[in-house]
C-alpha cells in the first residue's frame, strides 16, 4: 500500500462515480456532455500555449552539451553528427530521432552491485518497449477517434482503422490499438508498483494520469465490446461539439458519459502536469540545441552592462600619488595629462 | 511571467503554437460549424409492414453485430440454423435470406449509419446485396 497511487485511484474512482451518478441519477447530460469538454478543450489549449510560451521566455545561456557522441572539432577526429550535432540539420535529425524513437530512452541501461563487490550495467529495454507502445497505440486511438468528429470521414481514417482491425476477430472487430494502449498502461503502472527505485521515486502525478488512461481504456473497450452504445448517437453529440450545435442524445448512457468525463479531466489537466511533455520535448534544451559551445561566442542573454574600472582608468586617477610614493607608472605625468 | 521577458526563438515557438492549435481544432474548421443530417434508414414496405424486427429496435441498433456473430458462430461450428427470439418467434439465422429478406435497401439502409460512423463491417466481404444476387 502506497498513499500515492491509492490516493490516484481513489480520485480516479471519485471521478467515476461523478460523472456515472451525475448522468444516471442526476440527469446532468448538459453538464458532463457540453459544458465540460469545451470547458476542457478552452484550458488545455490556453494551458498549453501559456506554458510554452512562458518556456519560451526562459533564457537558456548555453547550449548544454549533454550528449552520447564525440563533439566536432578537428577535422580528422571523427564526429557523431547526430548524437552530437553541430548544425540544425543534425538537431533536426536527433530530435526526430527522440519524438519518434524515444531515443533518450533507448539507452536505459538497470545498474545492479554484484557480490564481489561487482559492478553491472544491463541492457534494459522494457521501458522503451512500455513508452513506446503507449505512445503509438494512444496516437492510434486518438486518430481514430476523429471518425467521430468529422463528416464525411475522409478516407485516410478509415484506412487506419482497417488496419487497426486487421485480424478481424468478431463483429465489431477487435481493434488492436486499444487492448494494447490498456496492456502499456498497466505495465506502465505495475513498473512504478514493483520496482522499488521506481516506487520511491513515483508520486501521486504518476499514477494518476495513469489510473485515468485505464479508466478511458476501459470505459471505451466496455462500450465497444461488451455493453454497447449507440454509436450514431454518440456521434450526434460529438459533432454537435465541433459544429457548435451542441445536443444530447437520448440514447446514450452514463458509461459513454463517463468515458468522456475521464478524457476531458485528461485534457483539462494535461497543462499542469507532467503530461506536458508534449510541448516540452520540443522545448528540452538539452536535445534542440547545437553544441557550438566552441564553435560560436555564446553571450549570456541575462547580462547586464557591468560598471568596470580599467587599469588605465585607475592610473589616471592615482598616476601623481603612485609617482609620489614611487610606484612604477605606464604613462608619465606628461603623457597622462597630455592625453586627458 | 512578466511581460517585457521577450521570447526566445519567438518565431520558431509561435510557429509551432500555430501548428498546434491547427491541429488541436482540426474538428472545428474541417466541418465549418455544420453539422452533418443525422442519418435516417429506410424501412421497405415489406419491414414496415413486418412492424418488429427479431428484437425491439433499441437492441436490434446496438446489438446486431453481435447477433450476426453469433449467428455465423452458431450456423458454421454447430451447424444449427435456427434462432429463437425470447418471445418465441423462430427465424432462420442467415444475414442474406432473413436480415435482407426484409432490410433489401442496403443503400438505404445498413449504408446509412454503417457511413455516418465509418466503419466497414467485412460481412460484405462475402454476403452480397439482394438485388445483386438476383440479377445474377
Amino acid at each position: 500500500m502506497n498513499v500515492n497511487y491509492i490516493s490516484s485511484l481513489i480520485m480516479v474512482i471519485l471521478l467515476f462515480l461523478i460523472a456515472y451518478i451525475g448522468v444516471e441519477a442526476g440527469g446532468l447530460q448538459v453538464l458532463f456532455g457540453i459544458i465540460i469538454p469545451y470547458a476542457a478543450l478552452l484550458t488545455f489549449i490556453i494551458g498549453f500555449i501559456y506554458k510554452v510560451v512562458n518556456w519560451a521566455r526562459s533564457p537558456v545561456p548555453f547550449r548544454i552539451p549533454s550528449t552520447c557522441g564525440q563533439q566536432k572539432s578537428l577535422p580528422w577526429i571523427k564526429s557523431a553528427a547526430f548524437d552530437n550535432p553541430s548544425t540544425g540539420g543534425g538537431v533536426l535529425v536527433r530530435m526526430a530521432m527522440e519524438i519518434l524513437f524515444f531515443r533518450s530512452l533507448f539507452r536505459n541501461t538497470k545498474c545492479r552491485l554484484n557480490e564481489g563487490p561487482m559492478l553491472s550495467y544491463e541492457w534494459e529495454k522494457w521501458l522503451w518497449l512500455g513508452a513506446i507502445v503507449f505512445h503509438y497505440s494512444f496516437l492510434t486511438v486518438l486518430i481514430r477517434h476523429f471518425r467521430f468528429f468529422l463528416e464525411p470521414v475522409p478516407v485516410c481514417f478509415q484506412w487506419l482503422e482497417q488496419l487497426d482491425g486487421f485480424l478481424q476477430v468478431g463483429v465489431p472487430g477487435i481493434l488492436l490499438s486499444g487492448f494494447a494502449l490498456l496492456a502499456a498502461v498497466v505495465y506502465l503502472f505495475l513498473r512504478r508498483v514493483f520496482i522499488p527505485q521506481v516506487r520511491y521515486i513515483s508520486l501521486a502525478s504518476d499514477y494518476f494520469p495513469l489510473f485515468l488512461l485505464m479508466g478511458v481504456a476501459i470505459s471505451g473497450i466496455l462500450m465497444r465490446y461488451i455493453t454497447k452504445v449507440d454509436i450514431v448517437g454518440v456521434k450526434e453529440l460529438t459533432m454537435g461539439l465541433v459544429t457548435f450545435h451542441p445536443t444530447i442524445p437520448k440514447t446514450v448512457g452514463g458509461i459513454f458519459y463517463v468515458h468522456l468525463f475521464f478524457i476531458s479531466i485528461f485534457f483539462a489537466y494535461f497543462p499542469f502536469s507532467k503530461l506536458m511533455h508534449l510541448g516540452g520535448i520540443f522545448m528540452s534544451p538539452t536535445r534542440n540545441l547545437a553544441n557550438t559551445n566552441r564553435e560560436i561566442h555564446h553571450t549570456n542573454p541575462w547580462n547586464y552592462p557591468v560598471k568596470v574600472h580599467t587599469y588605465d582608468e585607475y592610473e589616471d586617477e592615482f598616476r601623481e600619488k603612485m609617482i609620489d610614493v614611487g610606484l612604477p607608472v605606464e604613462k608619465g605625468i606628461e603623457a597622462g595629462t597630455a592625453q586627458e | 511571467m512578466s511581460n517585457e521577458k521577450k521570447m526566445f526563438d519567438g518565431g520558431k515557438v509561435i510557429a509551432g503554437l500555430i501548428v498546434f492549435v491547427i491541429l488541436a481544432t482540426f474538428p472545428f474548421w474541417y466541418n465549418h460549424g455544420k453539422a452533418a443530417p443525422i442519418p435516417e434508414p429506410k424501412l421497405t414496405e415489406k419491414a414496415k409492414t413486418e412492424k418488429v424486427c427479431i428484437l425491439k429496435k433499441e437492441l436490434m441498433k446496438s446489438e446486431h453485430m453481435q447477433i450476426l456473430n453469433d449467428w455465423r458462430n452458431t450456423v458454421v461450428r454447430n451447424t444449427n440454423r435456427i434462432y429463437e427470439t425470447p418471445e418465441g418467434k423462430r427465424y432462420d439465422m442467415s444475414l442474406s435470406n432473413t436480415c435482407l429478406d426484409c432490410h433489401s435497401n442496403k443503400a438505404d439502409f445498413c449504408d446509412k449509419c454503417h457511413n455516418y460512423v465509418a466503419v466497414s463491417p467485412y460481412c460484405w466481404d462475402c454476403h452480397i446485396e439482394k438485388p445483386k444476387e438476383t440479377k445474377e
